[in-house]
């Protein structure tokens, strides 16, 4: 392998991590950014959603406070996901290699990878997480107006309020779903893609395994088939 | 019930009847407003803002005698005025008092996710603990009357308290004290509901007005303010008055079963992931495959 030549490209990374730059540093301050905000807007939205979970507002500050800052956290959080579109976009497009690693899910899920056909930068899996936090942000930023400014729609269009409600708890609980599979999956499942996303690089083992399609690409190595 | 104690219901040694026994203690509170003898004075409204200390707001002048479209959060009683013209052609000039209805069943304190911000006292009126509201505002989506009001400087949401803090020392609430007609009464449920129906009948025999009711909305477990109206079969006449309301259904399935189904799906998202953990374990790349004596 050639990994040379990729270190060269950005000699200020810690190369400690592995030899493959995954994350930039302005794609792991991207991510980070929405992480935070993200999971603020989890919490003061969880303390919302239940009386048993109301003792989470006291976390940031009680629930007055959690409610003036909750949409603008989700505000800053839709930005944050438009930027990673703006950033990812050209690798999240569904590509003939994710129609058939989707097929083999199966061997994905059993952790029988060595079965799986070879995805790029990223998979189906990371693509259809994207695409539902992206779909999801929208829906919960148009209704989150509406229980933001609920005082300003008129009782004439309540209807729009209760929409407003069902929406926005629909999506809420749609992305807390995704969520609960994306820290499951970098944090526990590949651990190694957690510290990549602090440190940006991963082992060439690593990319070979789980995005070969990437790994040869940015190293030109096609050898260890 | 504290009070129960002081109530005496046998009596030893004691020649003849027990003082008091079998007296029926009511608890829950009632305001009656006849909208039939209502002159739209506004002195209500005026001993409301008095005795809760607002100033008078600005009006909106919209060619009816009605003080601004809908109440505020610092102007917590208005009377609607509606021209409405009878099918004989005749006028009528109804005004009705609008203000919190106090639900048995409240949609406010249903949709409210804050501890204690509204709280339901036995006597039936329903108050909002404004040091617990974080101004969400969900109880004006729970309201089916369009009650709960925001106020963007407090970041907090304000309704009619019935004057929590005048009935609970034995006074009648300000509007009651003010009204110069006596189309407003206050007393217990059930004496203002047979005063009530009283009028209403009083109405359909010898005034007729053969429609005239009594508005005690059974889709929100009764009210602590009830109406008589001329026409109880069409309230909306009486500036929007809900003909049957009840919390709204997207409410109630939000706070019931939405509220266990996303629980149980988060804890099953969690709990599946855990399994998942448990039975296959993490991902191992190839190298660490190979030194397992694992297949490549």
């Amino acid at each position: 392998m050639s990994a040379s030549h990729i270190a060269t490209s950005r000699p200020t990374e810690d190369r400690s991590w592995g030899d493959i730059l995954r994350y930039t540093f302005i794609e792991r301050v991207h991510h980070w950014l929405g992480a935070l905000f993200y999971i603020y807007c989890l919490i003061t939205g969880l303390a919302f959603w239940s009386p048993y979970m109301y003792w989470m507002a006291a976390l940031v500050g009680g629930g007055p406070t959690a409610r003036f800052w909750h949409p603008w956290f989700g505000l800053a959080f839709a930005l944050s996901v438009g930027w990673m579109y703006k950033m990812w976009r050209g690798d999240l497009a569904t590509t003939d290699a994710d129609r058939r690693w989707s097929k083999s899910i199966n061997h994905y899920i059993a952790n029988e990878d060595e079965e799986l056909p070879p995805v790029g930068r990223f998979n189906f899996g990371q693509k259809l997480f994207f695409w539902l936090m992206f779909y999801g942000v929208i829906l919960l930023l148009i209704s989150g107006l509406g229980l933001w400014f609920v005082e300003s729609i008129p009782w004439s269009l309540r209807w729009v309020r209760y929409l407003a409600v069902t929406v926005h708890v629909v999506a809420a609980m749609a992305t807390i779903g995704a969520f609960i599979i994306h820290i499951y999956m970098s944090v526990f499942m590949e651990p190694e893609s957690f510290y990549a996303m602090i440190h940006g690089r991963v082992s060439a083992a690593w990319a070979r395994t789980f995005h070969r399609l990437w790994y040869e690409q940015v190293t030109g190595d096609k050898s260890q088939k | 019930m504290s009070q129960a104690s002081t109530e005496i219901v046998r009596i030893s040694g004691h020649a003849g009847t027990v003082p008091g026994a079998g007296l029926d203690r009511e608890f829950r509170v009632c305001k009656l407003v006849d909208t039939t003898t209502c002159i739209g004075c506004k002195a209500c409204e005026v001993a409301c803002l008095e005795w809760n200390g607002y100033p008078f707001s600005e009006t909106t002048f919209d060619n009816t005698y009605q003080t601004m479209p809908e109440t505020a959060w610092n102007y917590w009683n208005l009377i609607k005025f509606n021209e409405h013209e009878r099918e004989d052609g005749s006028m009528m000039l109804l005004m009705r008092k609008d203000q919190c209805m106090h639900c048995a069943d409240p949609g406010c304190l249903a949709a409210c996710p804050a501890d204690a911000a509204i709280v339901q006292y036995a006597n039936g009126i329903v108050d909002f603990q404004e040091a617990n509201c974080i101004g969400c505002g969900y109880c004006m989506t729970g309201c089916p009357f369009n009650i709960p009001k925001f106020s963007p400087t407090a970041r907090k949401v304000f309704k009619c308290t019935l004057c929590n803090d005048r009935v609970s020392v034995g006074l009648e609430p300000a509007c009651i004290k003010a009204c110069p007609t006596g189309c407003l009464h206050f007393g217990t449920k059930s004496e203002m509901k047979e005063l009530a129906e009283k009028r209403a009948s009083q109405l359909r025999e010898n005034s007729g007005y053969r429609d005239a009711g009594v508005y005690d909305p059974p889709g929100v477990g009764g009210t602590h303010v009830i109406y008589v109206l001329h026409d109880a079969k069409n309230p909306e006449l009486y500036g929007g008055l809900p003909k049957d309301p009840h919390i709204p259904w997207v409410v109630r399935f939000w706070k019931g079963p939405a509220k266990w189904i996303g629980n149980l799906a988060m804890l099953g998202g969690i709990l599946g992931v855990t399994l998942h953990y448990l039975r296959f374990g993490p991902k191992e790349v190839e190298s660490e495959k190979k030194k397992n004596g694992g297949q490549l």
